[in-house]
Formats: structure tokens, sequence, C-alpha cells
């Protein structure tokens, strides 16, 4: 087998195809053109980098798990996660962004009707459209099967009640996936909708405070009443809740890979900040007791790419890859929170002040154990798969 | 309207770029290679034209056989519609009016009304190639574009200067070269990237132009490197140690280089 080999500062890539590495090539170039220069100032502000996301967009990297018949990338699991990885290491809030982009555009690329995807598919591939996915509320969140949004099928409408609770792109996003019940209590009362950004009474609320990841928009979503036509309801109802699990295979992968990035990015500060600091007359790196924190970082590291790429590897042959992907969502971003947080000691008090971005790496990690399954949820499937009977 | 791209093969002008030491020759080997950043400029003009006016844009190269991933494909995948690569090894040496005798051939095999190509290359930095081709094809050069218009089977042109730009005018077909301040080159797209592996390349090699080796390569050259050395490594900066009359030395320094 062929593959090609691109080493990337300092990460050695493997990528099946040609093609992949000329994508990470783009990437690459986009990442340290475009997000590098503009990710310090735009955290700060907290402002939405739109016109980032539709450079991304314009390249083709908003669509690139999905066929390419309906204008996506064709692109295997080991090649996107590669290519989210490349853009986390610049800036964590764009990555995850095209991640949730990603997972919004999934229920309707896998479940729903031919005539749905060929009507809708192209544009929310294409680039110029941003989706948001909206499963948790303020009080169903690992519990996502108690959820109580409600949608009433009415002279072909579903009119939609409740409240969302941390919707990533709320606000900016152009459509939204929609996890709402349309029958009784538990998974089998939950459907799945795309509702369009304008549809009437769907109000995104004003932004959560975070303690990073500013740049991106994040916030409850109060439906009342709003319309939602009912030949957007994605599968079958009821079906809603195979729909959300199946999607958040994806998106853990996805969460992984910018885990991934982020803990390499902190890692790469970390080196560079102990090559030059002299104390002592010398390097600090040359001091033993920080050799071999860095290596012990950098070894973390590898191995969570590693874990990540073989559980990629396993969807791409189509084989139930949930399980792995919960170990790499678990494994990476533990490794994430580890390496920033040691990368914050590695520069001291450098590190603690904004003049460097490792005090923002390690505010923005710990999201990364929270989002799409908290990482007891991983350890829940992880744990389940090992004793079924249990 | 059909727009021919010249675009050059050169060393990363970013990295560290040397001569060969038997032929004083750019030593490609040992360099990275890619297209010459200012090509990307004339690809993005002409792209940008064939945008408004319609027709294709076809990419002409001359350059070695590896030129075809990190040149003509790179700039394949920014939209072009074909490439014609020149390959020959008696090529290797060419003087700048040499080379313009093999592009002038090979632009006559092809139709255009205007060929646009970068204001200068980071390596050989000649900046004379559409005049060269200008005297060889006998049409108008206008060179050094910022901006290029098309109305009518005529060009205008503002040419950028030191303190402002003209404006000039001439008939197509022409010979137009662009600086960086024309646009802003536009990424390929992961489409475009794929779509590149299938559009056509054409190899030409000097019997195909008519051309004799003997009329090119390092024998044929009007000029010759006779000697090159390595820059000399930059000297050693003064330090001046602060033991309280720091800030008098800095003044005298200062004064020294005329900047207080």
């Amino acid at each position: 087998m062929s593959v090609i080999h691109r080493r990337y500062g300092g990460v050695d890539r493997f990528l099946p195809t040609a093609e992949a590495a000329d994508l990470l090539d783009l990437t690459v170039e986009i990442a340290d053109r475009e997000l590098a220069p503009a990710v310090n100032a735009a955290e700060a502000e907290g402002r939405f980098p739109r016109e980032v996301f539709r450079t991304l967009g314009r390249a083709g990297l908003l669509g690139l798990p999905y066929s390419q018949e309906y204008g996506g990338g064709g692109q295997p699991y080991e090649v996107y996660l590669q290519v989210l990885e490349e853009l986390a290491r610049r800036w964590l809030a764009v990555a995850l962004g095209v991640s949730v982009h990603v997972l919004s555009c999934y229920p309707l690329a896998t479940y729903g009707s031919p005539q749905q995807r060929e009507k809708l598919l192209p544009d929310m591939l294409g680039g110029e459209l941003l989706g948001a996915y909206s499963l948790s509320e303020p009080h169903a969140g690992s519990d996502a099967a108690s959820l109580s949004t409600r949608a009433v099928r009415r002279d072909g409408e579903y009119v939609v009640n409740g409240v969302k609770a941390w919707t990533t792109h709320a606000g900016v996003a152009d459509f939204y996936n929609l996890i709402v019940r349309t029958g009784g209590p538990g998974a089998a009362g939950i459907s799945c909708l795309l509702a369009d950004a304008d549809t009437p009474g769907l109000q995104p609320q004003r932004p959560e405070r975070k303690m990073g990841l500013n740049s991106s928009p994040t916030a409850q979503i109060v439906f009342d009443d709003a319309r939602v036509p009912a030949d957007r309801l994605i599968g079958q109802e009821g079906q809603g809740f195979q729909i959300a699990l199946s999607a958040l295979d994806g998106g853990r992968l996805g969460i992984a890979a910018c885990a991934v990035g982020l803990a390499q990015a902190a890692l790469d500060e970390a080196v560079s900040y102990a090559g030059v600091r002299h104390q002592f007359g010398r390097p600090v790196a040359s001091f033993q007791g920080m050799g071999f924190l860095l290596a012990e970082l950098a070894t973390q590291v590898g191995a969570a790419r590693a874990l990540v790429l073989s559980a990629a590897r396993l969807r791409d042959a189509g084989l139930p890859a949930g399980v792995e992907a919960a170990k790499a969502k678990l494994f990476a971003t533990d490794v994430a929170m580890r390496v920033t947080s040691e990368a914050v000691g590695v520069l001291g008090g450098y590190g603690y002040v904004t003049d460097f971005p490792v005090e923002r790496y390690l505010r923005e990690a710990k999201v990364l154990q929270i989002v799409e399954g908290t990482n007891q949820i991983q350890r829940v499937v992880i744990s389940r798969a090992l004793t079924p009977a249990g | 309207m059909k727009i021919v791209v010249l675009v050059k093969q050169v060393p990363d002008s970013g990295e560290e770029r040397s001569l060969r030491s038997d032929d004083f020759t750019v030593d490609r080997d040992a360099a990275t290679k890619r297209m010459n950043e200012l090509d990307e400029h004339a690809i993005e003009a002409a792209l940008q034209l064939v945008e408004e006016h319609g027709g294709e844009v076809t990419v002409l190269t001359m350059a070695p056989a590896d030129a075809l991933e990190s040149t003509v494909r790179k700039a394949l995948q920014m939209g072009p519609d074909r490439a014609v690569h020149i390959v020959d090894e008696a090529i290797h040496g060419s003087c700048a009016v040499t080379s313009s005798a093999v592009l002038a051939a090979a632009l006559r095999t092809l139709e255009w009304d205007l060929v646009l190509c970068g204001a200068e290359s980071t390596d050989g930095r000649v900046q004379a190639m559409p005049h060269m081709l200008s005297e060889r094809l006998d049409v108008a050069a206008v060179t050094g574009a910022r901006k290029i218009t098309v109305s009518g089977g005529e060009i205008t042109v503002e040419r950028q200067v030191d303190d402002g730009y003209e404006l000039v005018q001439a008939a197509l077909p022409a010979i137009v070269s662009v600086w960086d301040t024309i646009n802003t080159p536009r990424y390929p797209s992961f489409k475009l990237i794929m779509a590149a592996k299938k559009k056509p390349v054409t190899t030409l090699s000097l019997a195909d132009l008519g051309i004799s080796p003997d009329q090119v390569g390092l024998s044929a050259s009007t000029s010759q490197v006779l000697h090159a050395a390595p820059r000399p490594p930059r000297e050693a900066g003064v330090k001046v140690i602060d033991d309280g009359s720091g800030g008098v030395a800095l003044v005298d320094f200062l004064a020294a280089e005329k900047f207080v």
C-alpha cells in the first residue's frame, strides 16, 4: 500500500492518497496564513470569525467526510481528523466550529431522504453556510433522553416549544439540528428536525460568558411556537435519539482530534520556550527535570494522536467505532488538559499572563473534557462494552 | 479571451539558496522548489479576467520534469484550464535571452490574446522577459501592472512606479507583467486540487518546438557567470556593557548613524 509521508511542524503524518496530502498542505497553508495571525485578537475581543469560516468553506474544508455526490470532500475520517488537528493547533475555536458544522450535517447526510439530501445537503456542505447542533437542555445533559423540548405536528408543521442549551454557533448559524420530543417519554419519543436560522420563534439568547473559546458564541435557544415545516423531519419520528447518538460518535472523534491539536500547540510553545529561556547560565530545557517533563508530554501527545487515528481507521473500515471513539475522546482530552497545564508551568510566570497563549490553552482544554459527552460518560460507554452483562 | 500565464519554478526564497560549484547555475537539487510567488498573482489576474470576460487560461512553464508537481499542478490547482510544460535537459543553464527564444517558440504554438507573468522571479530577478518576448513576437509588452482592464480589444494597465502609477494602453494581443499589489491570490479549494490532477498537461521538448540543443543551454548563453563566492558571514555587532555610560554610547551610535 502506498502512503504519502508529510511532516508539518515536527509532526509526521501519513496520508492515504496524494489528494489527502495536498489537502493537508492546503490546510496548513490556510491555518498559518489566516488562523494563526488572527486568533489572539479574536479570542481577546470575543469576536466570531465568520470570514475565517468562509475561507475554510470556499477551500472545501467544511464538508470533508461527506460524499462528493453532494459536494463533500469524500475523505475518510483518518484524513478529516488530521485536518481538524492542524486547525486546532492554530485556533481551537475554529477547529471546534468545523467539527460542530460537520456534526450538524451528519443527520441529514446519513438519515435524510434522497429528496431532502438533494435539496439541502449541497448548500450545507458547500461552505457558505454554517450549522449548529442542539441536543442539550438546561436540565438534560448527560441524560439526553430526558430532554423536554416538544415538537407537535400540526397542519404540515412542527410547532416547537422549549429551551436548548450550550448550542455552539447560536445566533451565527444558518441552520440548526434540533433533537426534540415528538412522542412519549424516554428515547423512543425523540425526533430530529432541521430548522433554518430564520425560523419564526427560534430565538438565540445572549451568548454565555465562558472560561475560554470566547470567539465562538455558545447560547441557549428559546423555541416559542417555532414552526418547522414537517418535511424537515430527518429520519422517522422516534428515531431522533438513535440519530443523535450516532452523530456523536463522529463528533467525539472530532473533539478528540481538536484536543490533540491543542495539546500539540501547548507542547510546541513549551518546547520553544524551554529552549530559549536561560537560567543558571543555560537553557532550562537542558535541565533533566525539564527535559524529562517535555519528553513525557511529547509521548502523551503522540499516544493520543495514535489512538484517535486508530479509532478513525476503524470507522473508515465501516466497523463499529463508538467505543474506540469514546476511548480516543477520553484520552486525548485528558492529555490536552495535562499538557496545557504543564505548559503553563514550563513558562512559569510568563505562562500565567496573556502575553503568551498557554494560559488560554489551559482554559480552552477544560471544555474538551465536557463537550460531546463528558469524559465520565465516555467511561460509561467503554466500561459497558468491557462488561456487557454488568 | 485566451490567456497564457508564464510560471517559473524557483528555489523557495524563504530558505537558504545557493549556486552549484561546477557551473554556477542555481543549485536546484539543494533547494525546496516552488512556483515563483509573483506568478500566483499573474494566475489570479488571469482567472479574474476570464471570470469577467469568459475564455480560458493556459499555464506555460519551462522547467525540469520535477516541476510538474511543485509548480505546474500547484498552478492548475488555482483554476487554470490546462498547462504546457517544456522539458528538455539541454535547456539547463540557459540565460534570459535564450530562455525567451524557447518560450516565444512555445507561445507561437498556442492561441492567446494576452500573456501574463510575474514582474520578476525571485531567483533571477531579471525583469526582462516581457520585453524579450515582445520583441520576438512583435506584440506590446506592458510591465509592472497593479491593475488590468480589458475592453474592446484593448488593454489598460495601471503601471506601478515609485511615485504612483502610469496609465498605459495597448492593443491585444499583449504581454503584461504584474506586481503583488494587483490582487490577493485565491487559495486552491480541495475540489480544484482534485480536478487539477485530471487537467491536461502537454509536455514539449526542444525538438517539438524546432529548436536545436546547441541554440540553448549554458554554452549558448549570452551571459556567463565566471566566478561566485558565498556571501561573507555577518560580522558580530558591537556590544556595549552599561557601566553607567550606556546612555551616552547609545546616543553616540545614533548620532554617528545620523538617526539623531
